[in-house]
């Protein structure tokens, strides 16, 4: 492929990405609000992605990170009444910390044992935010008016939160190919070659986890707007479980696949719950189906079938 | 008070064992983490305290529990597992995918009222020991923890299948090139551990309570309980029932809306200093 095609595709693809963004808005609200849950959750599978996909660490946390700042932002906001920005970044803030703290637990261990770890300490965070009633209002969570204040309409806030996305997208983006994201993909092809390199493999893994944390953050406080209630539902292990569904689905280690993952399976929440409750059994069921017949993704299954069936083609 | 605070400890570390060790010997065998565990306890205790109540006998509703769980183990490595064997990662989200069906199936049957298994004649009301009246169920619960790891301990080191579990353990590839059907160990393992999900469900059901979101909580326990204790190690999964159990009842009592942090806190310096945890080995 020349460069010019290559620069005519990349510029398709951004103009196709922008209709696609730009379509919801011409749709019925009820549309435009899954429109921004799915930008929201897209944020929180690349998070995700960002150590799945270029660490080679899959963790089980992220969930707990998420809500983590969705609780933060909405107590400060609607408790402490802060300002909305400062709320905002407390959040993410938050986030961040928590997710530095999982990290220097958690870095040293690899494979299931850290999916084993994050999943644990995921849980704890659900737990206290269940049991600490006074501060996180238990089982009934915290309910405010940030949306409210901000007097935005449901397209608006779309087009705010869709901007926002954007630029973290781009921050991921720019952070996964950047030289500490080469060498955070070294160390998840070869770990002890990278740390013969002299690479330190524990703080790389750290900052990795960090920022991870950061992106989730963000995506948690966006959520806080979005939803203005958090309760112990958006902390437990079923968002965490769906934010790393999605990333495994839109295809791990591609990021943009995120969105793609994002896409299916909130449209699939949103049909599933317009006929039965039983949303938590199909998730479960989608997972099952997918770790058995296409772990690589949708996208990745699509691609090798059609490799498969081109390759049958060619041989006699 | 402090007395019968240890002893609310060390009955519940009992119950931990009973789950945890089946959860640490699945995972120390066929290095299958099974998420489903939680799940496994949940229905466990459900299926006892229908049975319970359909024949008004504990130990028909204790065997119920343990064979119907067993079964479903048994679907579940049948049935899903062996689609993904040698993937590590894709065999603990499965488990995980198996969980959440469980979980959401239970609350389809039995719906989402709290509810306790009765409590049979000859175990309830209490006994004094020293100055101290403790109900006799707990002490119960604490006997059967004991013998669960004295019946485990036997087996595993006085048995030619426990041999080959613990053999197992160390190295699957080598039993099966000295010609024993590894699988079927593997298969009996896992039927085993999940009969004691299901035991450890109907004495949590009794002494606890049961409600939907009781397999997310003692999945974590579990979770806490193999990795401080170290991968398949009974004896680490018996330590890190009663560290487990004693800080989380003495945490209930000092910080009761701060609990869950409690047991953090032995699990942050474990891994700091042993991440394979105490008595864990190197895959």
């Amino acid at each position: 492929m020349t460069s010019k095609t290559s620069t005519t595709l990349r510029i398709l693809a951004g103009l196709a990405a922008l209709v696609l963004v730009a379509a919801p808005l011409a749709m019925p609200t009820y549309y435009v609000s899954v429109a921004t849950q799915i930008l929201i959750f897209a944020v929180l599978a690349m998070s995700v992605d960002v150590l799945a996909g270029f660490t080679g660490r899959t963790p089980l946390c992220h969930g707990a990170i998420f809500g983590t700042s969705t609780y933060v932002v909405l107590y400060t906001a609607t408790v402490m009444h802060m300002p909305l920005p400062l709320a905002m970044l407390l959040g993410v803030l938050a986030a961040t910390v928590l997710a530095l703290v999982f990290g220097l637990l958690a870095v040293r261990t690899s494979g299931v044992y850290f999916l084993l770890l994050t999943l644990a300490l995921g849980l704890i965070v659900w737990g206290i935010c269940l049991r600490w009633t006074e501060v996180t209002g238990g089982e009934n969570g915290l309910r405010g008016q940030l949306r409210a204040g901000l007097m935005l309409s449901t397209r608006e806030l779309y087009v705010a939160v869709a901007v926002v996305v954007a630029l973290v997208t781009f921050a991921m983006w720019r952070f996964v190919h950047s030289p500490f994201g080469l060498t955070l993909r070294g160390i998840r092809d070869g770990e002890s070659r990278m740390a013969s390199l002299g690479y330190n493999v524990p703080l790389h893994l750290t900052i990795a986890f960090t920022a991870s944390g950061f992106f989730a953050g963000i995506a948690g406080a966006l959520y806080a707007v979005f939803n203005d209630f958090v309760s112990p539902s958006t902390v437990q292990l079923s968002q965490s479980v769906a934010g790393l569904l999605m990333a495994i689905v839109g295809g791990v280690g591609t990021l943009f696949g995120a969105f793609v993952g994002s896409f299916i399976i909130i449209a699939l929440e949103q049909a599933v719950s317009s006929v039965t409750e039983r949303w938590l059994m199909v998730l479960g069921l989608t997972f099952i189906v997918i770790m058995i017949f296409a772990p690589e993704g949708v996208i990745g299954k699509a691609r090798l079938l059609m490799a498969g069936r081109g390759q049958s083609k060619t041989k006699p | 008070m402090m007395a019968f605070q240890i002893m609310n400890g060390l009955t519940f570390a009992a119950l931990l064992f009973v789950v945890a060790s089946g959860f640490t010997l699945i995972f120390g065998l066929l290095r299958i983490v099974n998420l489903a565990h939680g799940a496994l306890y949940l229905f466990g205790g459900y299926v006892g305290y229908s049975v319970g109540n359909l024949t008004g006998s504990f130990i028909l509703a204790g065997l119920g529990a343990m064979i119907f769980v067993a079964l479903a183990g048994l679907v579940l490595d049948q049935g899903l597992l062996r689609f993904v064997r040698g993937f590590e990662l894709r065999q603990v989200m499965l488990t995980l995918g198996v969980a959440f069906v469980l979980n959401d199936l239970a609350l389809v049957i039995w719906g989402g009222d709290t509810f306790t298994v009765a409590t049979p004649q000859w175990l309830q009301g209490a006994v004094q020991i020293g100055g101290l009246f403790y109900p006799k169920f707990r002490l119960f619960v604490l006997a059967v923890g004991i013998f669960v790891f004295i019946a485990l301990w036997v087996l595993l080191n006085k048995t030619r299948l426990g041999a080959l579990i613990r053999a197992g353990v160390d190295d699957a590839e080598m039993v099966e090139a000295c010609g024993i059907d590894i699988r079927r160990v593997f298969l009996i393992t896992f039927m085993l551990g999940s009969a004691l999900a299901g035991l450890g469900g109907l004495l949590g059901g009794t002494f606890l309570a049961l409600y939907p979101s009781a397999d997310a909580e003692i999945l974590v326990f579990s979770l806490a309980v193999v990795i401080i204790g170290g991968r398949g190690s009974l004896v680490g999964a018996a330590i890190g029932s009663l560290l487990i159990g004693l800080l989380n009842t003495f945490g209930q009592v000092w910080f009761p809306q701060l609990a869950y942090f409690v047991i953090f806190g032995p699990m942050a310096v474990l891994l700091a200093f042993r991440p394979l945890g105490l008595f864990g080995k190197a895959a």
